[in-house]
């Protein structure tokens, strides 16, 4: 039987279809990354399978428990860290541990023990009795990591958990997940970091618009997409003129930006000398030039049409300079 | 542990948690315990001589007369400020971790709610230790202090139904702390600050049928001449009309929020 299963579950706003009878299998001791972007349907999904949301169509089973009859049958098996850390800013992480223990029904010397070990764990014995308001981020995320953790749950509901971490957070809460599925948790995962879901799933779910676009593990889903593509990064605007004469060599993917043309290459490194004669003949220059393997990025842009933003996007989105 | 050992000790977990949170934001904690205790200083310090206007109860001074007032008043903010905690809970996220753990969750509401009859307990004590170290002499001995003890915080737990319900509803903190105004006009409506026979009209029937009236006569009377049952019995159900419209309230807004999410 599958850790987590969803069948047809859809999730209706009003008129507004957030999640459109999506299909998910997960097993047992597997880090399945489900991949979208804001809005795509993830954390809808996530609370559907978490019981903190009703389902307005399908179905769907958590650790064997259905999660409309037998909700709290499947809140006792899970643990849950939502998006941006829930955490109360005035309470201190010891504090915060105990309490979670106490809602999971742990006896209060098992819980004190617990969350003794869990705050070691994650590193933030020496800030245990701080309040969580004067923690960093990734301390609230490693915090909060720990807090579902205390009840040893079977199935493990990690909602973007690196979102808005340095990449030293980041790198220690991949470790962390790693650790606690080699010890057999199951982890459902969303994400909005390609390079997230390629680290740590086992299988990848793509999620578009509240719609299930591809489900594999990412090898089988990058080697459908088939052919390695060159990234070329032109010296000035001739793009339209470049897209043209490469489009007779392979098939054109949708640009980064408006100085890069994206070529695919059937013949991967073969066919580089005749993409620069073709350039070359067309006294177009080329500023820098790179033959990309299939990605995760190339699967997204195949089957939704437009490319996920990248990490290093993202933190320009939201951090301005100056 | 059986569940219903497991769901208690839920219970005064979060009630522990949500007056430990009520002492480290000063914002809370303002309204229920510093602002009744300057209104108290203010009122009894520049009002004294409304004693001896025609028609007040017998008291033995102002400040025995106001300390019902000064508790109705710390209790219902109590209640509203129990309510924009939630209200902050549900925006920052806090309940999704609440209702995500394998409790009944109406536990998360009478946690609170035990928290905010905590704090009730508290501010009662406060005040009458206040009284009796400003001179004020409880006439119906230590069974009227502890009455009135018990009538503010059983208060507490009423009011602090309807400021959950209000809570989970709209989910704003903003909304909640919007009551605060409505929380004092309905305090000066009620006996609690002044004697009824000397209102006018129509304030004086308003107050006449103010269920606050109800519950501040029965806190009332054992402090100024001892405790009278019928008293007692009209505040307590005053008191149990509150609780459970103030529990029913509350169990329809949580089962709208979860279907709504």
């Amino acid at each position: 039987m599958p850790a987590i299963a969803a069948e047809g579950l859809e999730r209706a706003f009003g008129e507004v279809l957030a999640v459109q009878g999506i299909e998910i299998s997960v097993e047992e001791g597997e880090i399945f990354g489900f991949l979208g972007p804001n809005g795509a349907g993830k954390t809808t999904t996530v609370r559907m399978l978490t019981t903190l949301l009703l389902p307005t169509g399908g179905n769907a089973s958590v650790a064997g428990h259905d999660v409309r009859s037998e909700a709290r049958a499947v809140r006792a098996s899970i643990g849950v860290a939502l998006q941006e850390a829930a955490l109360d800013p005035l309470m201190t992480g010891r504090e915060l541990i105990r309490l979670q223990a106490t809602l999971q029904g742990i006896p209060t010397a098992e819980g004190r023990r617990r969350a003794d070990d869990l705050l070691e764990r994650v590193g933030l014995d020496a800030a245990a009795d701080r309040r969580v308001g004067t923690y960093s981020g990734g301390m609230q995320r490693r915090l909060d990591l720990a807090a579902a953790l205390v009840h040893e749950p079977r199935v493990l509901f990690l909602d973007e958990p690196t979102t808005g971490l340095d990449p030293v957070s980041r790198k220690t809460i991949w470790e962390e997940v790693r650790a606690l599925n080699d010890d057999g948790t199951t982890v459902f995962l969303t994400t909005q970091y390609l390079e997230e879901a390629d680290q740590l799933a086992d299988n990848v779910g793509i999620i578009d618009s509240g719609k299930i676009v591809a489900e594999g593990t990412p090898e089988r889903l990058k080697a459908e997409v088939g052919h390695p593509h060159l990234e070329l990064r032109l010296a000035d605007g001739s793009v339209a003129e470049a897209e043209r004469r490469l489009a007779e060599i392979g098939r054109l993917l949708p640009p980064k930006d408006g100085r890069c043309v994206l070529v695919e290459v059937p013949n991967g490194p073969a066919d580089i000398p005749r993409v620069v004669r073709v350039l070359d003949d067309a006294g177009i220059a080329v500023e820098s030039l790179e033959l990309v393997k299939p990605t995760l990025d190339d699967v997204f842009v195949e089957k939704t049409g437009y490319h996920l933003a990248s990490e290093d996007e993202e933190d320009a989105e939201t951090e301005p300079i100056g | 542990m059986s569940g219903l050992a497991t769901n208690l000790r839920v219970v005064r977990g979060l009630g522990m948690r949500s007056v430990r949170q009520t002492f480290r934001r000063p914002q809370l904690i303002a309204p229920i315990i510093v602002f009744p205790t300057l209104l108290l200083a203010i009122q009894t310090g520049g009002a004294a001589a409304a004693v001896e206007l025609p028609g007040f109860p017998e008291v033995q001074s102002f400040l025995q007369f106001m300390l019902a007032g000064a508790m109705m008043q710390s209790m219902m903010l109590a209640g509203n400020s129990g309510g924009i905690a939630l209200a902050v809970d549900i925006e920052m996220g806090f309940v999704d971790r609440l209702f995500a753990a394998p409790i009944p969750r109406f536990a998360i509401v009478l946690g609170r709610l035990a928290g905010t009859a905590a704090l009730g307990l508290f501010a009662a004590i406060w005040f009458l230790a206040i009284g009796l170290i400003f001179g004020a002499e409880i006439e119906g001995g230590v069974p009227a202090a502890l009455l009135a003890v018990v009538l503010i915080t059983a208060s507490s737990l009423a009011v602090g139904g309807l400021g959950a319900a209000i809570a989970l509803r709209t989910g704003s903190a903003s909304v909640v702390q919007g009551l605060f105004p409505l929380v004092l006009v309905l305090l000066f409506l009620s006996s609690a600050f002044f004697p009824e026979e000397l209102m006018v009209e129509p304030a004086q029937t308003i107050a006449q049928y103010n269920p606050l009236s109800f519950i501040v006569e029965g806190v009332r009377e054992p402090i100024i001449s001892g405790i009278d049952a019928t008293d007692t019995l009209v505040a307590l159900a005053a008191i149990l009309g509150i609780v459970l419209v103030g529990l029913g309230l509350s169990a329809a807004a949580l089962r709208h929020r979860l279907r709504v999410g």
